[in-house]
Protein backbone atom coordinates (compact mmCIF):
# COMPACT_ATOMS: atom_id res chain seq x y z
CA UNK A 1 0.00 0.00 0.00
CA UNK A 2 1.92 2.96 -1.25
CA UNK A 3 0.11 5.98 -0.77
CA UNK A 4 3.38 8.27 -0.21
CA UNK A 5 2.96 9.64 -3.80
CA UNK A 6 -0.85 9.87 -4.10
CA UNK A 7 -1.81 13.16 -4.33
CA UNK A 8 -3.61 14.21 -1.31
CA UNK A 9 -7.43 14.32 -1.40
CA UNK A 10 -9.36 17.20 -2.49
CA UNK A 11 -11.42 17.32 0.62
CA UNK A 12 -8.37 17.54 3.10
CA UNK A 13 -6.82 19.79 0.34
CA UNK A 14 -10.11 22.06 1.22
CA UNK A 15 -9.57 21.92 4.82
CA UNK A 16 -6.30 22.84 4.77
CA UNK A 17 -6.80 26.14 2.83
CA UNK A 18 -10.01 26.91 5.07
CA UNK A 19 -7.71 26.61 7.95
CA UNK A 20 -4.69 28.98 6.11
CA UNK A 21 -7.42 31.35 5.05
CA UNK A 22 -8.67 31.68 8.94
CA UNK A 23 -5.63 31.94 10.33
CA UNK A 24 -3.93 35.70 10.64
CA UNK A 25 -0.82 34.39 8.00
CA UNK A 26 -1.31 31.06 6.05
CA UNK A 27 1.78 29.83 7.22
CA UNK A 28 0.36 29.58 11.10
CA UNK A 29 -1.56 26.65 9.87
CA UNK A 30 1.90 24.87 9.17
CA UNK A 31 1.76 22.46 11.97
CA UNK A 32 -2.45 22.03 12.05
CA UNK A 33 -1.76 21.19 8.16
CA UNK A 34 1.36 18.89 8.88
CA UNK A 35 -1.14 17.29 11.26
CA UNK A 36 -4.08 16.80 9.10
CA UNK A 37 -1.86 15.11 6.51
CA UNK A 38 -0.41 12.55 8.88
CA UNK A 39 -4.00 11.54 10.29
CA UNK A 40 -4.76 10.67 7.05
CA UNK A 41 -1.66 9.17 5.87
CA UNK A 42 0.06 8.61 9.13
CA UNK A 43 3.08 10.45 7.97
CA UNK A 44 4.30 13.10 6.19
CA UNK A 45 6.13 11.78 2.65
CA UNK A 46 7.86 14.62 0.20
CA UNK A 47 5.19 14.74 -1.93
CA UNK A 48 2.57 15.69 1.00
CA UNK A 49 4.83 18.00 1.91
CA UNK A 50 5.53 20.03 -1.51
CA UNK A 51 1.95 20.12 -1.68
CA UNK A 52 1.29 21.26 1.80
CA UNK A 53 3.92 23.92 1.13
CA UNK A 54 2.23 25.31 -1.49
CA UNK A 55 -1.18 25.43 0.06
CA UNK A 56 0.23 27.64 2.45
CA UNK A 57 2.26 29.69 0.01
CA UNK A 58 5.56 28.43 1.72
CA UNK A 59 8.45 26.74 0.28
CA UNK A 60 9.18 23.00 0.65
CA UNK A 61 12.15 23.83 2.74
CA UNK A 62 10.78 26.43 4.55
CA UNK A 63 7.86 23.75 5.67
CA UNK A 64 10.19 20.69 5.99
CA UNK A 65 11.89 23.52 8.67
CA UNK A 66 9.37 23.37 10.73
CA UNK A 67 8.06 19.40 10.23
CA UNK A 68 11.52 18.56 11.44
CA UNK A 69 11.51 20.67 14.25
CA UNK A 70 8.50 19.19 15.96
CA UNK A 71 8.71 15.77 17.79
CA UNK A 72 4.91 14.67 16.68
CA UNK A 73 5.23 14.63 13.05
CA UNK A 74 6.76 11.91 11.51
CA UNK A 75 8.94 11.94 8.22
CA UNK A 76 9.43 8.82 7.77
CA UNK A 77 6.51 5.91 7.78
CA UNK A 78 5.54 4.85 10.65
CA UNK A 79 2.74 1.66 11.99
CA UNK A 80 -0.63 1.44 12.04
CA UNK A 81 -0.08 1.89 15.44
CA UNK A 82 2.21 4.09 17.33
CA UNK A 83 3.64 3.53 20.92
CA UNK A 84 4.82 6.94 22.50
CA UNK A 85 6.66 5.38 25.72
CA UNK A 86 7.67 8.57 28.34
CA UNK A 87 10.97 8.58 28.75
CA UNK A 88 11.49 11.58 31.09
CA UNK A 89 12.43 11.28 34.65
CA UNK A 90 9.43 10.17 36.92
CA UNK A 91 8.98 7.06 34.86
CA UNK A 92 12.74 6.22 34.69
CA UNK A 93 12.51 6.55 38.32
CA UNK A 94 9.43 3.75 38.24
CA UNK A 95 11.34 1.87 36.10
CA UNK A 96 10.37 2.62 32.41
CA UNK A 97 13.59 1.13 31.10
CA UNK A 98 12.23 -2.90 32.09
CA UNK A 99 9.07 -1.63 30.04
CA UNK A 100 11.36 -0.03 27.05
CA UNK A 101 13.00 -3.50 27.16
CA UNK A 102 10.40 -6.05 26.95
CA UNK A 103 8.67 -3.96 24.28
CA UNK A 104 11.55 -4.09 22.43
CA UNK A 105 12.25 -7.90 22.82
CA UNK A 106 8.13 -8.72 22.32
CA UNK A 107 7.87 -6.59 19.19
CA UNK A 108 11.47 -7.40 17.79
CA UNK A 109 12.47 -4.05 17.27
CA UNK A 110 14.33 -1.31 18.77
CA UNK A 111 12.79 2.40 19.68
CA UNK A 112 12.59 4.41 16.13
CA UNK A 113 11.68 1.21 14.02
CA UNK A 114 9.06 -0.16 13.08
CA UNK A 115 7.61 -4.03 12.99
CA UNK A 116 8.10 -5.87 9.76
CA UNK A 117 4.47 -6.41 9.34
CA UNK A 118 3.93 -2.66 10.06
CA UNK A 119 1.51 -2.73 13.06
CA UNK A 120 3.88 -1.10 15.79
CA UNK A 121 6.19 1.81 15.82
CA UNK A 122 7.92 2.18 18.99
CA UNK A 123 9.05 5.93 19.99
CA UNK A 124 10.31 7.83 22.93
CA UNK A 125 8.35 11.06 24.22
CA UNK A 126 9.19 13.20 26.65
CA UNK A 127 7.22 13.55 29.64
CA UNK A 128 3.28 13.15 28.99
CA UNK A 129 2.10 14.40 32.25
CA UNK A 130 0.99 11.53 33.96
CA UNK A 131 3.56 11.22 36.26
CA UNK A 132 1.72 10.11 39.56
CA UNK A 133 0.63 7.12 37.18
CA UNK A 134 4.47 6.31 35.76
CA UNK A 135 5.62 4.83 33.64
CA UNK A 136 3.40 5.80 31.48
CA UNK A 137 2.84 5.66 27.27
CA UNK A 138 0.59 6.41 24.81
CA UNK A 139 -1.02 4.28 22.31
CA UNK A 140 -2.13 6.34 19.50
CA UNK A 141 -4.10 8.21 21.34
CA UNK A 142 -4.91 6.34 24.57
CA UNK A 143 -2.81 6.91 27.41
CA UNK A 144 -1.62 4.18 29.64
CA UNK A 145 -0.21 4.18 33.16
CA UNK A 146 1.04 1.91 35.93
CA UNK A 147 2.69 -0.01 33.44
CA UNK A 148 4.82 -2.79 34.00
CA UNK A 149 7.10 -4.88 31.50
CA UNK A 150 3.65 -7.48 31.71
CA UNK A 151 1.11 -5.09 31.04
CA UNK A 152 2.63 -3.04 28.29
CA UNK A 153 3.50 -6.69 26.66
CA UNK A 154 -0.24 -7.45 26.60
CA UNK A 155 -1.01 -4.21 25.20
CA UNK A 156 1.66 -4.64 22.49
CA UNK A 157 0.46 -7.98 21.50
CA UNK A 158 -3.66 -6.60 21.20
CA UNK A 159 -1.81 -4.13 18.56
CA UNK A 160 -0.97 -7.04 16.62
CA UNK A 161 -3.65 -8.98 16.24
CA UNK A 162 -5.07 -9.32 13.10
CA UNK A 163 -7.57 -6.54 12.35
CA UNK A 164 -10.83 -8.20 10.74
CA UNK B 1 -18.15 30.05 43.41
CA UNK B 2 -19.35 29.11 46.65
CA UNK B 3 -16.27 30.08 49.19
CA UNK B 4 -14.16 27.34 49.31
CA UNK B 5 -10.94 26.17 50.65
CA UNK B 6 -10.20 24.69 47.21
CA UNK B 7 -11.65 26.67 44.39
CA UNK B 8 -9.57 25.76 41.23
CA UNK B 9 -10.58 21.56 42.02
CA UNK B 10 -14.20 22.26 43.33
CA UNK B 11 -15.77 21.15 40.02
CA UNK B 12 -12.84 18.25 39.24
CA UNK B 13 -13.87 14.95 39.55
CA UNK B 14 -17.42 14.76 39.25
CA UNK B 15 -18.83 11.17 38.32
CA UNK B 16 -20.32 12.59 35.12
CA UNK B 17 -17.30 14.33 33.70
CA UNK B 18 -16.52 18.25 33.70
CA UNK B 19 -19.52 20.28 34.01
CA UNK B 20 -21.36 21.57 31.22
CA UNK B 21 -22.17 25.27 31.40
CA UNK B 22 -25.49 24.48 32.85
CA UNK B 23 -23.66 22.81 35.25
CA UNK B 24 -21.23 25.04 35.97
CA UNK B 25 -23.24 27.97 36.16
CA UNK B 26 -25.29 26.22 39.16
CA UNK B 27 -21.71 25.49 41.13
CA UNK B 28 -21.16 29.19 40.76
CA UNK B 29 -19.98 29.70 37.66
CA UNK B 30 -20.19 32.70 35.91
CA UNK B 31 -20.71 34.98 38.27
CA UNK B 32 -16.96 36.32 37.76
CA UNK B 33 -17.65 37.12 34.08
CA UNK B 34 -21.20 38.57 34.73
CA UNK B 35 -19.60 40.93 37.66
CA UNK B 36 -16.25 41.89 35.68
CA UNK B 37 -18.01 42.37 32.63
CA UNK B 38 -21.29 44.35 33.96
CA UNK B 39 -20.01 46.13 36.98
CA UNK B 40 -16.00 46.68 36.69
CA UNK B 41 -13.86 48.33 34.35
CA UNK B 42 -10.83 46.93 32.46
CA UNK B 43 -8.62 48.35 35.28
CA UNK B 44 -10.59 47.77 38.03
CA UNK B 45 -10.20 44.00 37.13
CA UNK B 46 -6.29 44.64 37.15
CA UNK B 47 -6.28 46.53 40.02
CA UNK B 48 -7.99 43.61 42.29
CA UNK B 49 -5.62 40.84 40.25
CA UNK B 50 -2.66 42.93 41.36
CA UNK B 51 -4.15 43.27 44.83
CA UNK B 52 -5.03 40.04 45.01
CA UNK B 53 -0.81 38.91 44.68
CA UNK B 54 -1.98 36.55 42.24
CA UNK B 55 1.52 35.23 40.65
CA UNK B 56 2.32 33.11 37.53
CA UNK B 57 1.99 29.52 37.83
CA UNK B 58 3.84 28.59 35.46
CA UNK B 59 7.14 28.34 37.12
CA UNK B 60 8.65 31.92 37.32
CA UNK B 61 5.97 33.77 39.60
CA UNK B 62 5.36 36.68 38.01
CA UNK B 63 2.84 38.84 39.36
CA UNK B 64 0.40 38.69 37.17
CA UNK B 65 -1.86 42.05 37.20
CA UNK B 66 1.67 43.38 37.04
CA UNK B 67 2.10 41.30 34.16
CA UNK B 68 -1.20 42.94 32.68
CA UNK B 69 -0.56 46.25 33.30
CA UNK B 70 1.90 46.75 30.64
CA UNK B 71 -0.15 45.81 27.84
CA UNK B 72 -0.46 49.79 26.30
CA UNK B 73 -3.80 51.02 27.00
CA UNK B 74 -3.77 54.33 24.56
CA UNK B 75 -6.32 54.24 21.96
CA UNK B 76 -4.08 53.55 19.22
CA UNK B 77 -3.79 50.23 20.78
CA UNK B 78 -7.04 49.20 20.16
CA UNK B 79 -5.77 46.98 17.19
CA UNK B 80 -5.41 43.30 17.78
CA UNK B 81 -4.32 42.33 21.25
CA UNK B 82 -4.09 38.53 22.39
CA UNK B 83 -4.95 36.77 25.45
CA UNK B 84 -2.71 33.20 25.44
CA UNK B 85 -3.11 30.01 27.79
CA UNK B 86 -0.07 28.54 27.98
CA UNK B 87 -1.51 25.10 27.97
CA UNK B 88 2.01 23.47 26.85
CA UNK B 89 2.89 21.29 29.55
CA UNK B 90 5.97 19.78 29.08
CA UNK B 91 8.15 20.19 32.01
CA UNK B 92 8.81 16.91 33.31
CA UNK B 93 7.22 15.43 36.66
CA UNK B 94 4.42 18.06 35.87
CA UNK B 95 0.85 17.02 35.43
CA UNK B 96 -1.00 19.82 36.97
CA UNK B 97 -2.78 21.67 34.24
CA UNK B 98 -4.27 18.09 32.19
CA UNK B 99 -6.07 18.07 35.65
CA UNK B 100 -7.42 21.39 35.41
CA UNK B 101 -7.78 21.05 31.56
CA UNK B 102 -9.75 17.90 31.48
CA UNK B 103 -11.59 18.60 34.55
CA UNK B 104 -12.88 21.79 33.95
CA UNK B 105 -12.43 23.67 30.72
CA UNK B 106 -15.02 25.99 31.46
CA UNK B 107 -13.13 27.17 34.11
CA UNK B 108 -10.45 28.07 32.53
CA UNK B 109 -12.48 29.82 29.62
CA UNK B 110 -14.45 31.78 32.15
CA UNK B 111 -10.53 32.93 33.74
CA UNK B 112 -9.20 33.87 29.95
CA UNK B 113 -12.66 35.88 29.46
CA UNK B 114 -11.77 37.63 32.53
CA UNK B 115 -8.01 37.97 31.42
CA UNK B 116 -9.28 39.26 28.20
CA UNK B 117 -11.28 41.67 29.54
CA UNK B 118 -9.08 43.29 31.66
CA UNK B 119 -6.29 43.84 28.80
CA UNK B 120 -8.97 44.24 25.97
CA UNK B 121 -7.78 41.48 23.91
CA UNK B 122 -10.79 40.19 21.70
CA UNK B 123 -8.47 37.09 20.55
CA UNK B 124 -7.62 34.04 22.96
CA UNK B 125 -5.55 31.46 22.38
CA UNK B 126 -5.26 28.13 23.88
CA UNK B 127 -1.49 26.41 23.39
CA UNK B 128 -2.01 22.88 24.32
CA UNK B 129 0.63 20.23 23.43
CA UNK B 130 -0.25 17.96 20.91
CA UNK B 131 -0.22 14.71 23.02
CA UNK B 132 -3.13 15.65 25.08
CA UNK B 133 -5.92 14.42 23.09
CA UNK B 134 -8.18 14.17 25.82
CA UNK B 135 -7.98 17.76 27.22
CA UNK B 136 -8.48 18.88 23.64
CA UNK B 137 -11.21 17.21 22.74
CA UNK B 138 -12.59 18.67 26.23
CA UNK B 139 -11.64 22.46 25.38
CA UNK B 140 -13.13 22.29 21.73
CA UNK B 141 -16.42 20.64 22.90
CA UNK B 142 -16.51 22.97 25.90
CA UNK B 143 -16.00 26.38 23.66
CA UNK B 144 -18.08 25.39 21.00
CA UNK B 145 -20.83 24.95 23.59
CA UNK B 146 -19.77 28.43 25.20
CA UNK B 147 -20.18 29.70 21.89
CA UNK B 148 -23.66 28.54 21.56
CA UNK B 149 -24.54 29.87 24.74
CA UNK B 150 -23.54 33.53 24.05
CA UNK B 151 -20.43 33.31 26.60
CA UNK B 152 -18.25 33.31 23.44
CA UNK B 153 -18.44 35.50 20.35
CA UNK B 154 -19.16 39.39 19.91
CA UNK B 155 -21.06 41.55 22.60
CA UNK B 156 -20.64 39.24 25.39
CA UNK B 157 -23.84 39.99 28.60
CA UNK B 158 -24.53 42.94 26.28
CA UNK B 159 -20.99 44.83 27.80
CA UNK B 160 -20.15 45.46 23.68
CA UNK B 161 -16.73 43.29 24.71
CA UNK B 162 -16.79 40.56 22.66
CA UNK B 163 -14.21 37.57 22.93
CA UNK B 164 -13.27 34.16 20.55
CA UNK B 165 -10.99 31.32 21.59
CA UNK B 166 -9.58 28.78 19.38
CA UNK B 167 -7.22 26.19 20.39
CA UNK B 168 -3.75 25.42 18.95
CA UNK B 169 -2.27 21.49 19.47
CA UNK B 170 1.09 22.03 19.48
CA UNK B 171 3.79 19.56 17.37
CA UNK B 172 5.19 19.25 20.44
CA UNK B 173 8.68 20.96 21.75
CA UNK B 174 9.92 21.91 25.34
CA UNK B 175 10.79 25.07 24.77
CA UNK B 176 7.19 26.25 23.62
CA UNK B 177 6.57 26.80 27.16
CA UNK B 178 8.76 29.72 26.77
CA UNK B 179 6.16 32.85 26.00
CA UNK B 180 8.19 33.67 23.00
CA UNK B 181 8.93 30.50 21.96
CA UNK B 182 5.44 30.02 21.66
CA UNK B 183 4.36 32.93 19.75
CA UNK B 184 7.56 32.19 17.39
CA UNK B 185 5.58 28.73 17.06
CA UNK B 186 1.54 30.49 16.74
CA UNK B 187 3.11 32.31 13.58
CA UNK B 188 4.19 28.58 12.06
CA UNK B 189 8.04 29.12 12.77
CA UNK B 190 10.21 27.06 14.44
CA UNK B 191 9.77 27.90 17.91
CA UNK B 192 13.26 29.71 18.81
CA UNK B 193 12.73 32.31 21.75
CA UNK B 194 12.98 35.98 20.68
CA UNK B 195 14.97 38.71 22.34
CA UNK B 196 13.26 40.93 24.70
CA UNK B 197 12.28 43.87 24.57
CA UNK B 198 10.17 44.29 22.83
CA UNK B 199 8.14 42.43 25.80
CA UNK B 200 5.06 40.36 24.45
CA UNK B 201 2.60 42.28 26.29
CA UNK B 202 4.07 45.15 23.72
CA UNK B 203 4.88 43.24 20.24
CA UNK B 204 3.89 39.61 20.79
CA UNK B 205 1.68 37.70 18.55
CA UNK B 206 2.20 39.27 14.96
CA UNK B 207 3.70 41.94 16.69
CA UNK B 208 0.48 42.11 18.36
CA UNK B 209 0.08 43.39 22.58
CA UNK B 210 0.00 39.86 23.55
CA UNK B 211 -0.23 38.43 27.56
CA UNK B 212 0.57 34.59 28.12
CA UNK B 213 -0.57 33.51 31.20
CA UNK B 214 -0.30 29.76 32.99
CA UNK B 215 -3.38 27.51 32.73
CA UNK B 216 -3.41 27.88 36.63
CA UNK B 217 -2.75 30.83 36.89
CA UNK B 218 -5.97 31.82 34.44
CA UNK B 219 -8.55 29.39 36.29
CA UNK B 220 -7.44 30.95 39.62
CA UNK B 221 -9.32 34.55 37.94
CA UNK B 222 -13.09 33.44 38.36
CA UNK B 223 -12.60 33.20 42.18
CA UNK B 224 -10.31 36.06 42.85
CA UNK B 225 -13.40 38.10 40.85
CA UNK B 226 -16.20 36.46 42.68
CA UNK B 227 -14.88 36.51 46.17
CA UNK B 228 -12.19 39.00 45.92
CA UNK B 229 -8.67 39.91 46.42
CA UNK B 230 -8.98 39.71 50.79
CA UNK B 231 -10.23 36.29 50.14
CA UNK B 232 -7.32 35.15 48.03
CA UNK B 233 -4.51 36.55 50.07
CA UNK B 234 -5.87 34.60 53.55
CA UNK B 235 -5.91 31.53 51.40
CA UNK B 236 -2.43 31.31 51.60
CA UNK B 237 -0.53 30.28 54.58
CA UNK B 238 2.60 32.38 54.37
CA UNK B 239 3.59 35.50 51.85
CA UNK B 240 1.96 34.07 48.89
CA UNK B 241 -1.98 34.23 48.55
CA UNK B 242 -4.44 31.47 46.55
CA UNK B 243 -4.36 27.72 46.93
CA UNK B 244 -1.63 25.82 44.81
CA UNK B 245 -1.43 22.60 42.73
CA UNK B 246 0.99 20.43 44.29
CA UNK B 247 1.74 17.31 43.53
CA UNK B 248 4.54 14.04 43.77
CA UNK B 249 5.86 11.24 41.62
CA UNK B 250 8.46 8.91 42.16
CA UNK B 251 8.17 5.84 44.76
CA UNK B 252 5.28 7.33 47.23
CA UNK B 253 2.61 5.27 48.70
CA UNK B 254 -0.13 8.25 46.76
CA UNK B 255 1.52 9.68 43.95
CA UNK B 256 -0.71 12.62 42.85
CA UNK B 257 -1.78 15.57 42.75
CA UNK B 258 -3.62 17.98 45.32
CA UNK B 259 -5.11 21.64 45.81
CA UNK B 260 -4.08 22.99 49.05
CA UNK B 261 -2.92 26.43 50.46
CA UNK B 262 0.12 28.04 49.10
CA UNK B 263 3.11 27.54 51.59
CA UNK B 264 1.55 24.05 52.36
CA UNK B 265 5.13 22.52 54.42
CA UNK B 266 6.90 20.24 51.80
CA UNK B 267 7.00 17.75 54.45
CA UNK B 268 2.74 17.49 54.91
CA UNK B 269 2.77 17.01 51.08
CA UNK B 270 4.97 14.12 50.65
CA UNK B 271 3.86 12.82 54.02
CA UNK B 272 0.77 12.90 54.62
CA UNK B 273 -1.07 13.46 50.63
CA UNK B 274 1.67 11.39 49.41
CA UNK B 275 1.61 8.76 51.95
CA UNK B 276 5.23 8.84 52.61
CA UNK B 277 8.19 6.68 50.64
CA UNK B 278 6.97 3.29 49.98
CA UNK B 279 8.20 0.37 51.92
CA UNK B 280 11.98 -0.40 51.73
CA UNK B 281 12.78 3.26 49.96
CA UNK B 282 14.13 6.48 51.75
CA UNK B 283 14.09 9.39 50.63
CA UNK B 284 17.45 10.81 49.33
CA UNK B 285 16.64 14.27 47.53
CA UNK B 286 14.01 15.67 45.37
CA UNK B 287 14.00 18.35 42.59
CA UNK B 288 10.71 20.61 44.01
CA UNK B 289 8.90 21.92 41.15
CA UNK B 290 9.76 20.18 38.25
CA UNK B 291 13.07 19.10 36.02
CA UNK B 292 14.54 22.67 35.62
CA UNK B 293 14.38 23.26 39.67
CA UNK B 294 17.66 22.66 42.13
CA UNK B 295 17.57 19.71 43.86
CA UNK B 296 16.84 19.75 47.41
CA UNK B 297 18.38 17.71 50.39
CA UNK B 298 16.14 15.04 52.29
CA UNK B 299 16.87 16.83 55.29
CA UNK B 300 15.35 19.82 53.59
CA UNK B 301 11.90 19.10 53.34
CA UNK B 302 10.90 21.19 56.70
CA UNK B 303 10.07 24.35 54.29
CA UNK B 304 6.82 25.96 53.33
CA UNK B 305 6.48 25.54 49.65
CA UNK B 306 6.00 29.21 48.79
CA UNK B 307 8.06 30.87 46.14
CA UNK B 308 10.40 32.54 48.56
CA UNK B 309 11.23 29.64 50.81
CA UNK B 310 12.19 27.83 48.33
CA UNK B 311 14.23 29.95 46.50
CA UNK B 312 16.05 30.81 50.83
CA UNK B 313 16.59 26.83 50.20
CA UNK B 314 18.19 26.97 47.37
CA UNK B 315 15.97 26.08 44.74
CA UNK B 316 12.60 27.53 42.66
CA UNK B 317 8.97 26.61 43.31
CA UNK B 318 9.32 26.29 39.79
CA UNK B 319 5.12 24.56 38.86
CA UNK B 320 5.02 22.91 42.71
CA UNK B 321 5.09 19.43 41.56
CA UNK B 322 8.11 17.65 43.15
CA UNK B 323 10.05 14.71 41.86
CA UNK B 324 11.35 12.55 44.33
CA UNK B 325 14.87 10.76 44.59
CA UNK B 326 14.89 7.40 46.66
CA UNK B 327 17.79 5.93 48.17
CA UNK B 328 18.01 2.86 45.61
CA UNK B 329 17.84 5.12 42.58
CA UNK B 330 21.12 6.26 41.26
CA UNK B 331 21.31 10.46 41.38
CA UNK B 332 23.94 10.06 38.76
CA UNK B 333 21.66 8.01 36.39
CA UNK B 334 18.59 10.73 37.44
CA UNK B 335 20.63 13.63 36.42
CA UNK B 336 22.41 11.54 32.85
CA UNK B 337 18.09 11.04 32.36
CA UNK B 338 17.45 15.13 33.14
CA UNK B 339 20.16 15.93 31.12
CA UNK B 340 19.23 13.83 27.87
CA UNK B 341 15.73 16.16 27.56
CA UNK B 342 17.75 19.35 28.11
CA UNK B 343 20.22 17.95 25.38
CA UNK B 344 16.89 17.02 22.91
CA UNK B 345 14.68 19.67 23.55
CA UNK B 346 17.44 22.27 23.00
CA UNK B 347 16.19 24.81 19.90
CA UNK B 348 19.18 24.98 18.91
CA UNK B 349 19.61 28.45 18.43
CA UNK B 350 22.48 29.34 20.47
CA UNK B 351 25.95 27.34 20.62
CA UNK B 352 26.27 26.94 24.25
CA UNK B 353 23.04 25.51 24.87
CA UNK B 354 22.93 23.38 21.53
CA UNK B 355 26.64 22.49 21.99
CA UNK B 356 27.08 22.42 25.92
CA UNK B 357 23.81 20.36 27.12
CA UNK B 358 25.12 17.26 24.58
CA UNK B 359 28.30 17.59 25.87
CA UNK B 360 27.30 17.41 29.55
CA UNK B 361 24.72 14.64 28.40
CA UNK B 362 27.97 12.49 27.30
CA UNK B 363 30.21 13.20 30.72
CA UNK B 364 27.17 11.76 32.53
CA UNK B 365 26.52 8.60 30.42
CA UNK B 366 30.52 8.17 30.67
CA UNK B 367 30.49 8.31 34.76
CA UNK B 368 27.37 6.32 35.22
CA UNK B 369 28.57 3.64 32.65
CA UNK B 370 32.08 3.55 34.42
CA UNK B 371 34.00 5.10 32.00
CA UNK B 372 34.38 8.51 33.74
CA UNK B 373 37.47 10.23 34.37
CA UNK B 374 38.56 12.90 37.30
CA UNK B 375 38.33 15.46 35.50
CA UNK B 376 35.09 15.02 33.73
CA UNK B 377 33.72 16.60 37.10
CA UNK B 378 35.67 19.28 36.31
CA UNK B 379 34.30 19.63 32.73
CA UNK B 380 30.54 19.38 34.34
CA UNK B 381 30.98 21.99 36.77
CA UNK B 382 32.74 24.44 34.08
CA UNK B 383 29.32 23.63 32.38
CA UNK B 384 27.21 24.70 35.38
CA UNK B 385 29.17 27.81 35.96
CA UNK B 386 29.61 28.74 32.21
CA UNK B 387 25.96 28.46 30.93
CA UNK B 388 24.00 28.08 34.31
CA UNK B 389 23.71 31.68 35.19
CA UNK B 390 21.18 33.95 33.09
CA UNK B 391 22.18 35.73 30.38
CA UNK B 392 25.11 33.29 29.17
CA UNK B 393 22.43 31.71 26.88
CA UNK B 394 19.58 33.32 24.30
CA UNK B 395 17.08 32.33 26.70
CA UNK B 396 16.36 30.28 30.18
CA UNK B 397 16.43 26.87 29.05
CA UNK B 398 20.46 26.36 29.35
CA UNK B 399 20.26 27.79 33.16
CA UNK B 400 17.43 25.37 34.08
CA UNK B 401 19.31 22.73 32.83
CA UNK B 402 22.17 23.88 34.94
CA UNK B 403 19.97 23.71 38.12
CA UNK B 404 19.54 20.04 38.56
CA UNK B 405 23.35 19.76 37.91
CA UNK B 406 24.78 22.42 39.66
CA UNK B 407 23.13 21.34 42.95
CA UNK B 408 23.61 17.65 42.23
CA UNK B 409 27.32 17.98 41.64
CA UNK B 410 27.08 19.23 45.38
CA UNK B 411 24.87 16.85 46.97
CA UNK B 412 26.06 13.77 45.22
CA UNK B 413 29.74 14.56 45.44
CA UNK B 414 30.18 10.84 47.03
CA UNK B 415 28.19 9.22 44.18
CA UNK B 416 29.97 10.58 41.52
CA UNK B 417 33.49 10.00 43.24
CA UNK B 418 32.66 6.04 43.61
CA UNK B 419 31.31 5.89 40.16
CA UNK B 420 34.54 7.39 38.65
CA UNK B 421 36.77 5.10 40.89
CA UNK B 422 34.71 1.86 41.13
CA UNK B 423 34.05 2.33 37.26
CA UNK B 424 30.69 1.56 37.46
CA UNK B 425 27.78 2.38 39.06
CA UNK B 426 27.66 1.04 42.40
CA UNK B 427 23.52 1.20 42.59
CA UNK B 428 22.31 0.03 39.34
CA UNK B 429 19.21 1.11 38.84
CA UNK B 430 16.61 -1.16 40.09
CA UNK B 431 13.79 -1.88 37.41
Amino acid sequence: MSTADAPLPPELRTRITDLAQAEHRPRAASVSALTMVQDHFGWVSDAHLAETASLLGMSPADLDGIATYFNLIFRRPVGRHVILLCDSVSCWIMGRDAVCARLQARLGIRPGETTADGAVTLLPIVCLGHCDHAPAMLVDRTLHGDLTAETAEQLADTLRAPTP
Amino acid sequence: MTITDRPLTSMIGLPDGPPDCAAYGRAGGWQAVRRALRDMTPDAVIDMVTASKLRGRGGAGFGTGQKWSFVPKDPAATRRKYLIANADEMEPGTFKDRMLLEGNPLQLIEGMIIAGYAIQAGHGVIFLRGEYHLALNRLNRAIAEARQVGWLGENILGSGFGFEIHVHASGGRYICGEETALLTALEGRRAQPRSKPPFPQVGGLWGAPSVVNNVETLCNLPHIVTNGAEWFVSLGLGPDSGTKLYGVSGRVRRPGAWELPMGTPLRAIIEDHAGGMRDGYRLRALLPGGASTAFLDAGQIDIPMDYGAVEKAGSRLGTGLAILLDDRTCPIGMLHNLEHFFAQESCGWCTPCRDGLPWVERLLNAIENGTGEPEDLDRLHDHARMIGPMGRTFCAHAPGAMAPLASGLKLFREEFDAHIRQRACPLRHAA
